[in-house]
């Protein structure tokens, strides 16, 4: 043999080189959560010395060119849609999350699961032309045409409900799949029909997986743009009628930058303030939903 | 295949299987069982793993059906009717004929919610309090939890927990009761607390015990089946087959020579 | 003891009808999903073709020479320089200059010089449009109501989605617009994307399962991917204005590497030759709104879901398979990139190549980045300007006018087949990979 007799080891500088990018790869997503937090500050910093986080999270009017910042019509518009959102996708998605992993046979499955994902991987601008193209209508057709305006919070809510329906239905599944069969068991044991152990047994459970699931898919809908960028209104409005129009925040945001902009400007700047809301809004949602993914995980 | 069939209190066996077979998909794992079981006693069945004693067991309560792709031929009468036949519903067989596990797999639920939970969507009206009482003073743990009723199961010892099953499984109020290696995965303590249980239970239930614990099976039980690769070799009162075994293989396992 | 009664048969019926209704409504909830997918597929498919009502500013037979029977020839039929003929005839000289300076007429394909003709002699207008499904089912209607009510106008049978379509770049008009420049737009930032993301994210995922110990600075570094991939793609797209094109905005437009746009080359504010078209935002902002902005944007959008993914695939590779390794006086790398990776890389390549797909239908964050709202040259580098598909989607859509929604659904349909051959190819990828492995 060539090799040396000693056992020390040979000089591996290759090792501390891929060792180092490694390093650097993961550093890169503190870098980036660094990056946003600093973006976010810093370019919102000039408008919070120019109108107060008070008259800027209370007031409700937004409008610009008079100076007025006030959140709440944006705030209002974007809770309207992701409330319209939810009331479909929990449901809808709960309920095929019990079918799938409790009814269906592995044909079925086979079938609906691949539409899901198909579903999920639709881009959302696609779901805005959609709402803009064949929901509104329908709603004006149903509701009729006076009381239902052309851009609307309840037709971009409807899309952005089955947008996020199969984000639900899969992490509900997963909740599910992970109770033990020993349980189900038990209770088939004990003379109970099936919805009996999928609705009594089952299902609270595994409901922080199923709470998690719903909080993260609250996220995805406060954090979505494009649906409500098309469908939901161009200009802000402080309504609780979600058959009028009204911007939310993210639509804003779009809008705004897609036009016009000069950097330092205080629509610039407000803009990022917005952001700034959003990203705790959906910062503190995903680490709920964290510590309660977590918990599910750690009983079984 | 040796039974006593002609032993007295035969007549009107609880539970009884006619040429039974089953299969796993295409793979066959029980053979033309022909077994007789009697009421009010504790009947063991024996065995090495994987002889098919569980698979019989869970024949007894149609939980095989929950498997997708198993087959059962062959008649198996409970009290007289094949359960088996299209018109038995066996959410219903379930609340007569009851099971305990062998990990023990209470509710994430309270002590209390567990007692009464299969009692209640079977259709119980009574005083849920008495219920609860009966039933965990019947496995000797109500002493022990009376002052935690609303704790969750799971906060609960191994033995208490499995004891609980038990009481659970006896609060819907079956008439047999079938238990799969209920104390295999206990300690030796809370083992011999649910082995007193039995001679205590069935002078109220019918007792099916599978174990892979031979002394256990000559410690508690008034007759014992001895599989041996989906064949039932052997069946007769305990002492017998303990001590005068007929079948070559049953005497080889007994003697510890395998299994 | 217990109100109950031998197989009671009553409350047992209706248990099991409840749960038979419950069943339904399950299966209910999931084939509404299934459904609307499908509503909504019919929906895009039906606006990418139908009946066009057209009205001429100068009619064909004004300025087309007539055949031998006196007759109007269709614009099919005439030759090149016949069509030059007509557009010498009837533009002005400056216009006709503006052209020969683009690109000089005789060396023009027929194509391009019959959609001349079209768009500037002929000048089309659009006056009405109808969807497949009313084109097909109230033809007649459709004819009797186009003689009514416009009798001069050219009624046709058109599919918005046509390989004319995919050719053509950007116009403000409807019947002529195409996607070509987001289509490059969009492979061009996707295949930037990836070579920045996939490196990175493995890199990530490969420290964080197998060199980094259990201490609280790996636990916040997990923490804080698992957060990011949970921040909606705008604030991603607030980052990359923030600090890509602003802050690093010299880099990235490539003025420190003397490359910058708004020279000759790209189509700077009013610099292009063609002359008349301005990128409207760009005037008031320096230009780091580049395809490498854009990548790098997308890049970090997509970091965090490449990392999770490639994590949960490398965790479920066995620990006996790296202990042969490391049994044999393998260093740690080498096990990895000898065993691990081979063995993981099948699943760690589908879950990227669905996090790309993803990338590709962002939009939000590139209309924040910058993305053209209208580019007269295709994006030539990573230092142009661009356009993406999902962003000329959004445009479109935006627009009041029908014929926009046409071409909006024709470029969904491209949009989603893009997807779906990016989605068959990890399918293939994993299959491949898995077969090989199996040997």
């Amino acid at each position: 043999m060539t090799r040396g007799a000693t056992l020390a080891g040979r000089k591996r500088p290759g090792e501390a080189l891929v060792y180092g990018f490694l390093l650097f790869a993961a550093g890169v997503s503190v870098l980036t959560t660094v990056g946003i937090v600093v973006t976010l500050g810093k370019e919102s910093f000039p408008f919070f010395l120019e109108v107060s986080p008070w008259e800027f999270l209370t007031s409700g009017r937004w409008q610009p060119q008079i100076g007025d910042f006030g959140i709440l019509p944006l705030f209002t518009a974007t809770v309207l849609t992701s409330l319209v959102a939810m009331a479909i996708a929990i449901p809808a998605g709960l309920a095929s999350a019990i079918y799938l992993s409790e009814y269906a046979s592995a044909g079925v499955r086979n079938v609906l699961k691949p539409a899901l994902e198909v579903l999920a991987g639709v881009p959302s601008v696609v779901y805005g032309f959609f709402a803009l193209q064949t929901v509104t209508p329908a709603l004006r057709w149903v509701f009729g045409i006076e009381r239902v305006d052309v851009y609307n919070t309840l037709s971009a809510g409807l899309v952005m409900g089955v947008l996020i329906l199969p984000l639900i239905s899969s992490m509900c599944e997963d909740a599910l799949s992970a109770v033990p069969n020993s349980l189900r068991e038990g209770a088939y044991a004990l003379g109970a029909t099936k919805i009996e152990v999928s609705l009594k047994v089952v299902m609270p459970t595994a409901f922080s997986g199923l709470a998690a699931a719903f909080i993260v898919g609250l996220s995805r809908a406060v954090g979505e743009t494009m649906i409500v960028a098309l469908a939901a209104g161009s200009g802000p409005a402080l309504t609780l009628n979600p058959f009028r129009a009204a911007e939310t925040m993210t639509g804003h945001i779009v809008r705004i930058s897609g036009g016009d902009l000069s950097y330092d400007s205080i629509d610039y700047n407000s803009l990022f303030a917005i952001g700034l809301v959003l990203f705790a809004i959906t910062l503190t949602l995903n680490v709920v939903s964290n510590r309660l993914v977590r918990k599910y995980r750690e009983v079984y | 295949m040796y039974m006593d069939i002609n032993a007295p209190g035969i007549d009107a066996p609880a539970i009884e299987t006619r040429a039974m077979n089953f299969w796993y998909g295409s793979s066959q794992a029980v053979y033309d069982v022909d077994m007789k079981i009697r009421k009010n006693r504790v009947t063991a069945i024996i065995g090495p793993s994987g002889c098919g004693k569980s698979t019989a067991l869970r024949t007894f309560n149609r939980m095989n059906d929950l498997i997708p792709g198993t087959r059962v031929e062959g008649q198996i009468l409970f009290n007289g009717d094949d359960i088996y036949d299209s018109s038995v519903d066996p959410v219903a067989l379930r609340s007569r004929i009851g099971m305990v596990f062998q990990k023990p797999n209470p509710f994430p639920k309270s002590i209390r919610e567990n007692i009464l939970w299969g009692a209640r969507i079977n259709g119980f009206e009574g005083d849920p309090d008495e219920l609860v009482e009966t039933s965990l003073r019947r496995v000797y743990l109500w002493e022990e939890v009376k002052d935690k009723l609303k704790k969750n199961a799971f906060d609960l010892s191994g033995g208490q927990q499995q004891r609980l099953c038990i009481a659970r499984a006896i609060a819907v109020g079956p008439e047999i009761l079938l238990m799969d290696e209920p104390t295999s995965a206990l300690d030796p303590i809370s083992s011999g607390k649910i082995e007193d249980l039995m001679t205590e239970f069935k002078e109220r239930f019918t007792i099916i015990i599978v174990t892979h614990n031979m002394q256990q099976a000559g410690r508690i039980s008034d007759e014992t089946a001895f599989f041996l690769n989906g064949i039932l070799v052997e069946m007769g009162p305990t002492r017998d087959l303990f001590f005068n075994p007929r079948d070559k293989r049953t005497e080889s396992y007994i003697s510890g020579r395998f299994g | 003891m217990r109100t109950r009664k031998p197989f009671r048969a009553a409350t047992l019926a209706e248990r099991h009808r409840k749960g038979q209704a419950m069943a339904a409504v399950f299966l209910g909830a999931t084939v509404f999903a299934v459904l609307s997918l499908l509503i909504l597929l019919a929906s895009v498919i039906d606006q990418t073709a139908g009946y066009v009502l057209v009205e001429y500013g100068t009619s064909e037979a004004d300025v087309f020479p007539p055949g031998e029977d006196g007759s109007v020839p269709p614009i099919g039929s005439l030759s090149s320089p016949e069509l030059i003929a007509v557009l010498s005839d009837n533009l002005g000289p400056r216009r006709l200059k503006a052209l020969e300076l683009e690109s000089p007429l005789e060396e023009r394909s027929r194509g391009d010089l019959a959609d001349l003709v079209l768009a500037e002699v002929l000048e089309p207008e659009i006056v009405r449009t109808w969807t497949l499904f009313e084109s097909l089912s109230s033809r007649s209607d459709i004819l009797a109501w186009s003689a009514a009510n416009v009798p001069d106008g050219a009624l046709m049978f058109r599919f918005w989605l046509s390989p004319d379509f995919l050719s053509r770049s950007q116009s403000s008009d409807a019947l002529f617009a195409g996607v070509r420049s987001a289509i490059i737009g969009s492979l061009m930032t996707i295949v930037l994307t990836v070579l920045i993301a996939f490196p990175l994210g493995l890199g990530a995922a490969i420290y964080l399962e197998e060199y980094s110990r259990d201490n609280a600075v790996n636990r916040f570094i997990k923490t804080n991917i698992y957060n990011l991939s949970g921040v909606p793609s705008i604030i991603y797209g607030m980052l990359g204005l923030g600090i890509f094109v602003r802050f690093l905005g010299p880099l990235t437009s490539g003025a420190a590497f003397g490359l910058a746009g708004g020279v000759a080359g790209d189509a700077g504010p009013g610099g292009s030759a063609a002359g008349g078209v301005v990128d409207a935002a760009v005037s008031a902002i320096v230009d780091g709104r580049t395809v490498l902005s854009a990548s790098l944007t997308l890049a970090l959008l997509i970091l965090p879901t490449i990392i999770i993914n490639a994590q949960e695939a490398i965790r479920a590779i066995p620990r006996g398979l790296r202990e042969s390794g490391y049994a044999l006086g393998a260093t740690k790398w080498q096990v990895i990139s000898g065993h691990v990776l081979p063995a993981s890389m099948d699943r760690i390549l589908t879950g990227t190549v669905l996090a790309v797909s993803r990338g590709i239908g962002e939009t939000a964050p590139l209309v924040l980045v910058g993305a053209s709202t209208f580019l007269t040259k295709d994006p030539t580098g990573i230092f142009s300007k661009f356009t993406t598909l999902p962003i000329q989607i959004y445009q479109w859509t935006a627009r009041p006018q029908a014929e926009f929604r046409n071409i909006a659904a024709a470029a969904i349909v491209v949009l989603m087949v893009l997807l779906m051959s990016l989605n068959a190819t990890a399918i293939l990828l994993r299959n491949k990979y898995r077969s090989e492995r199996r040997g």
